[in-house]
């Protein structure tokens, strides 16, 4: 059963967001969908400063497998990328929630990440795909 | 119709926590927890495949030898005198298409035995029928098989602890050749580019060889490390490196045709006599890419000043830990090229596979 921590938020795509104290949100791909990928050999982030609009593709993560897009949760600017992916992808199979974050945004609206789904309608999702 | 057929080993596969997957209508394994960690142990060590999916098929009768002289590009008769040895050959159709690519054993003269792809088993099956008529030859698939491939350094020293009054015999088996015993069929061949051994043993027994196997440290590997092996190893996949409208002299095997002797007839020789004296127009080629990402099946490749052709087949190679591919391209010469992966064309280096020999770059 994968880990679907309940004070995080998340979109049924398989990203997750978690809301930072300085007022960005911080996104990566949950548990389940790293699984599903399996060994994970390369991550393309989006520039510092593109302006995302929300369920816009703006990362690749790419398992030795496949590849699979990333999506914008909420519309908003990235403000940081994590750039140890770069070397070290696999920390996304690791730590999907922790180290293996993908990056952060300065939301248009921080109003938009309480319309996300909580913790259990997204892990009602993942029982209905598995 | 969506088929979904289990091997003889499905159970142990799940009892070993594979994650299965469709593949061409089979149940299979595509890894047990880590593709990249499974992939390591096969260069370092050893792992074993379940290959039951492929088709045995046993040819029998005394016109055996000369229905698989025309039936095939390669030559049987390379294998005359040498029971037990083995021969890569390309199936073609009558426009020089690749229908499969199989092993053919020559057991002694009344019986050869094929190992054809999962994917093509019908198809192989009917177009080997449909000729075998003219040569009285039975043609039986041998569903009462499973087959593991044992692959890795150590594969064979620790299928030879499992053995006891074949130990000594299995141990001087010559590489590409095969070994019938009472109640298995040993051949050291793989697809791996690692030594071993593909084992064709009843399924009734496949899931205690499986156990014994496990008990003697060889780790269980998907279909996923088997893909990385393979490419890694510059070894072709059909359906991605040739087809039925691919010529063998585009996808690198020409080495697999036998011309010679001139006036042996075999299906698709006139076509491929033609394209080889007008010499192919394209080549199969490997690319390492020189930049961050991963190279993939059907990625466009451009070379300057020759033109554009396709990536065949790519991924992540876990031994060299960078991209690397196999692409039809125009002929050339050069020694690099882009390839575009979502609309960024990346610089990639060309080279002639294998990408790893003895668990090592060979460019």
């Amino acid at each position: 059963m994968s880990n679907i921590p309940s004070e995080l938020k998340y979109n049924k795509s398989h990203e997750w967001v978690r809301r930072e104290d300085d007022g960005t949100v911080t996104v990566g791909i949950t548990d389940h969908a790293q699984d599903l990928l399996g060994d994970m050999v390369y991550v393309e982030l989006p520039e510092v400063g593109r302006e995302l609009a929300a369920e816009e593709e703006c990362a690749v993560v790419e398992s030795v497998k496949a590849a699979s897009d990333v999506y914008a949760p909420l519309t908003g600017e990235v403000v940081a990328v994590n750039e140890a992916l770069e070397d070290s992808p696999e920390i996304v199979n690791q730590n999907p929630y922790g180290d293996g974050w993908l990056f952060r945004i300065q939301p248009a609206d921080i109003a938009a990440v309480e319309m996300m789904l909580d913790a259990e309608a997204y892990a009602a999702i993942v029982a209905a795909e598995s | 119709m969506k088929q979904h057929n289990r091997t003889p080993l499905y159970d142990a596969h799940l009892a070993h926590g594979a994650k299965m997957v469709d593949f061409a209508g089979w149940q299979m394994p595509i890894h047990y927890g880590s593709q990249l960690e499974e992939h390591h142990q096969v260069r370092r060590a050893a792992g074993m495949f379940d290959v039951s999916h492929m088709g045995v098929v046993d040819l029998h009768g005394s016109k055996a030898r000369d229905y698989l002289r025309y039936m095939l590009a390669n030559d049987v008769a390379k294998l005359d005198g040498q029971p037990g040895k083995a021969l890569y050959s390309c199936l073609l159709n009558e426009q020089g298409g690749v229908i499969d690519d199989l092993i053919v054993y020559h057991m002694d003269h009344v019986w050869y035995r094929l190992v054809i792809n999962a994917g093509n088993r019908e198809r192989d099956l009917g177009w080997l029928l449909r000729h075998a008529g003219s040569f009285d030859v039975d043609v039986v698939l041998r569903d009462d098989l499973a087959m593991i491939a044992v692959q890795g350094p150590e594969a064979r020293a620790r299928v030879h602890s499992l053995l006891r009054d074949d130990q000594e015999a299995v141990g001087k088996l010559a590489r590409f050749s095969a070994l019938a015993l009472d109640r298995s069929f040993i051949a050291r061949t793989g697809y791996t580019g690692e030594d071993g051994y593909e084992m064709m043993i009843d399924a009734e027994e496949a899931e205690d060889w499986w156990h014994a196997l496990l008990d003697a440290g060889v780790v269980p590997c998907g279909l996923g490390a088997r893909d990385t092996l393979r490419l890694e190893a510059g070894m072709n996949l059909h359906g991605h490196e040739m087809d039925e409208n691919t010529s063998p002299l585009v996808a690198a095997l020409a080495w697999t045709i036998a011309w010679e002797p001139v006036d042996r007839s075999f299906i698709g020789r006139k076509v491929l006599d033609n394209e080889r004296a007008a010499g192919p127009t394209q080549q199969l080629i490997g690319l390492v890419l020189e930049e961050k990402g991963v190279l993939r099946a059907g990625q466009a490749v451009i070379i300057d000043g020759v033109g554009e052709g396709q990536t065949t087949s790519g991924s992540f190679s876990p031994t060299l830990g960078q991209a690397i591919a196999l692409a039809r391209v125009p002929r050339n010469q050069a020694e690099h090229c882009q390839v575009v992966i979502r609309g960024k064309a990346l610089r990639a280096r060309i080279v002639k596979p294998p990408f790893v020999r003895h668990g090592k770059a060979t460019f």
